[in-house]
């Protein structure tokens, strides 16, 4: 053997290592990952993906709130005045800038996820100083289109996935 | 440390012994030698062994009584109020026990700030500490998750949703720490098993933390280096045994008091309301030891900001032997830190108090002012303090101040001023 005391050089040893490591890395990840995954959502719980509501006794005014997924929905039939409201803002002045006629298709009907995008608080119905919701929790307040007007909450409420299945009949999810 | 060599009297102890050196751990802990100056705020460590213990021993008995299960797990801690024999007595126990081990920490740490315990060479006790503690506010989080109230749930959500505040990923781990897309039966049954998981981590940690005080010794009142075992140091048993087992009666007394006579006093009603995923109680509030911290997330008007700055309020703590730059420990010879470190503890008490209150108008303002106090504490004054401070003089050893000499031969020195004091 020849005297390497101060030279580094890359042997076959170093390869065998690193190729060692480089294995048994995989190897503890393909292991860790199963207890890993298995805290997410399982398979009944993805079952649970949509949930139909009958709306025909709502009348213009009046919401609902439905569990979909475990969270609160809500379902507003709005009044033309709060139509008119939702529809007159500049949405420049929005912190989280969403027309009204992207969130509720049909007009009339205002179909969101109930709960506060600041931490998951459910807000109150036809409250706070926008006539929509107001968070109890931090004190976010929403419009009659759900949209983050005053408040901690960085966005607007999240539309679902909905669609109409026939006039009285919700589908989300 | 007491290194001398340790033989047991009994020819079995000796055998034993030779295989497995309880013998010689046993004793070491009762002839380590400690400080004889030692106050009654130094009995808190022993007092949070209790309260690990007590948790401990009342949660195993409770698991035996709780079902973990969204539609059990509320009338199951009626049923061990009611029908399991003392289980009244065990969950008050184990309820208020969680309120007064939080209050034995917090007396710990601030001892600690006060003698600066956590300076060199005492570092490593220090951050194991902090350690310590981030596990008992997660036990002590989920734990209160388990009964299924209201205030469970709604403080489940608002706590799991902190971490939808990351940016990307936010969303995926906050369904990863559910189990589903809102706090529901998979996230109690993780909750149970993981709050039965973490005491036993603290009680591993703890091992360390008494391990790593064991290598440089207690630091004492006066903060100064002393030579161990010597005139300066009793052994632990009997003289530091008694005193903490006098302390620990004093506080099972007032622990008595509230499991005996105000058990709900700590809690909050809505809890005994069942968990409804549509219906938030009008006023979330987490328990008192975490006010503080709660003050400091509402404080700050973004959201991913308020969580940073939550985080960071509690992991200051572990860069604090870097960040006080005094080569002094005790506050006792340092005038103007001992100022400063009064002011800290009524701003952390304004914090607890305006985290407890709705987050507008004054309340909000009070708390941004003591948020911005709090870091400025840690970041700037102690920083400067450690570099600008004139301390009073150190006394050479722990009996000098008392008997005028020492017994080290480096304190034979003449001090004038400790003289003066003297006559």
């Amino acid at each position: 053997m020849s005297d390497q005391k101060d030279e580094k050089k890359t042997n076959r040893r170093d390869f065998l290592f690193t190729a060692t490591a480089a294995a048994g890395a995989v190897g503890v990840g393909a292991a860790v990952w199963p207890l890993v995954d298995q805290m997410n959502p399982d398979a009944s719980v993805k079952a649970l993906a949509s949930t139909e509501v009958d709306v025909s006794s709502m009348q213009p005014g009046q919401s609902l709130t439905v569990l979909w997924r475990g969270k609160p929905v809500f379902i507003k039939r709005r009044t033309d005045d709060e139509i008119k409201k939702a529809r007159a803002v500049d949405i420049n002045d929005l912190k989280h800038p969403e027309k009204d006629e992207d969130r509720a298709k049909n007009p009339e009907w205002l179909v969101m996820l109930g709960i506060c995008t600041h931490l998951g608080c459910v807000p109150l119905t036809d409250k706070g100083d926008y006539d929509g919701w107001f968070c109890p929790c931090h004190g976010s307040h929403y419009d009659t289109s759900g949209r983050i007007r005053k408040g901690p909450a960085p966005t607007n409420m999240e539309i679902p996935k909905y669609e109409f299945v026939n006039t009285n009949t919700i589908k989300i999810g | 440390m007491s290194d001398h060599e340790y033989t047991p009297s009994s020819k079995f102890g000796k055998w034993f012994n030779d295989r497995l050196p309880l013998l010689t751990l046993a004793n070491h802990l009762t002839d380590y030698p400690t400080p004889k100056n030692l106050n009654y705020w130094w009995t808190f460590g022993g007092i949070l062994t209790f309260c690990l213990i007590t948790q401990i021993v009342t949660g195993l008995v409770l698991a035996m009584h709780y079902i973990a299960h969204a539609d059990m797990a509320f009338s199951s801690v009626e049923h061990i109020m009611r029908d399991v024999n003392y289980g009244w007595l065990l969950r008050y126990v184990h309820a208020n026990g969680a309120s007064m081990f939080f209050l034995a920490v917090y007396i710990h740490i601030f001892r600690s700030l006060f003698y600066g315990s956590y300076k060199s060479p005492r570092e490593i006790i220090w951050i194991l500490g902090i350690i310590i503690y981030l596990l008992m506010m997660a036990a002590a989080f989920m734990g209160y998750v388990l009964p299924w109230g209201q205030m469970s749930f709604w403080g489940a959500t608002v706590i799991t949703n902190l971490f939808s505040a990351i940016p990307l990923v936010g969303e995926s781990i906050t369904t990863w720490l559910w189990g589903g897309y809102s706090v529901d039966n998979p996230t109690l049954t993780r909750f149970f098993t993981l709050h039965y998981l973490i005491p036993f981590l603290i009680l591993g940690l703890v091992v360390l933390h008494i391990w790593a005080l064991h290598v440089p010794g207690n630091n004492n009142p006066v903060g100064i280096d002393i030579k161990k075992p010597s005139k300066d140091t009793v052994p632990f048993h009997p003289y530091i045994v008694i005193k903490d087992a006098f302390a620990l009666l004093m506080f099972c007394i007032v622990f008595a008091l509230f499991v005996f006579y105000q058990p709900n006093i700590l809690g909050h009603a809505d809890n005994y309301i069942e968990a409804d995923p549509l219906v938030t109680p009008a006023h979330i509030v987490p328990e008192w030891y975490l006010l503080p911290f709660y003050a400091i997330l509402r404080s700050v008007p973004d959201k991913l900001m308020g969580v940073v700055a939550m985080l960071s309020a509690i992991l200051i703590l572990a860069a604090l032997p870097w960040l006080d730059t005094s080569k002094v420990r005790s506050a006792v010879f340092r005038p103007l830190f001992r100022q400063f470190y009064w002011i800290l503890v009524a701003d952390v008490l304004i914090l607890g108090y305006v985290g407890a209150m709705p987050a507008e108008g004054l309340y909000l303002l009070i708390a941004r002012v003591a948020t911005a106090y709090y870091f400025a504490h840690f970041l700037i004054i102690l920083p400067v303090l450690g570099w600008k401070e004139k301390t009073t003089p150190l006394p050479l050893s722990i009996t000098e101040p008392v008997l005028g000499g020492s017994p080290n031969l480096a304190a034979a020195r003449n001090d004038e001023k400790i003289e003066k004091t003297i006559k």
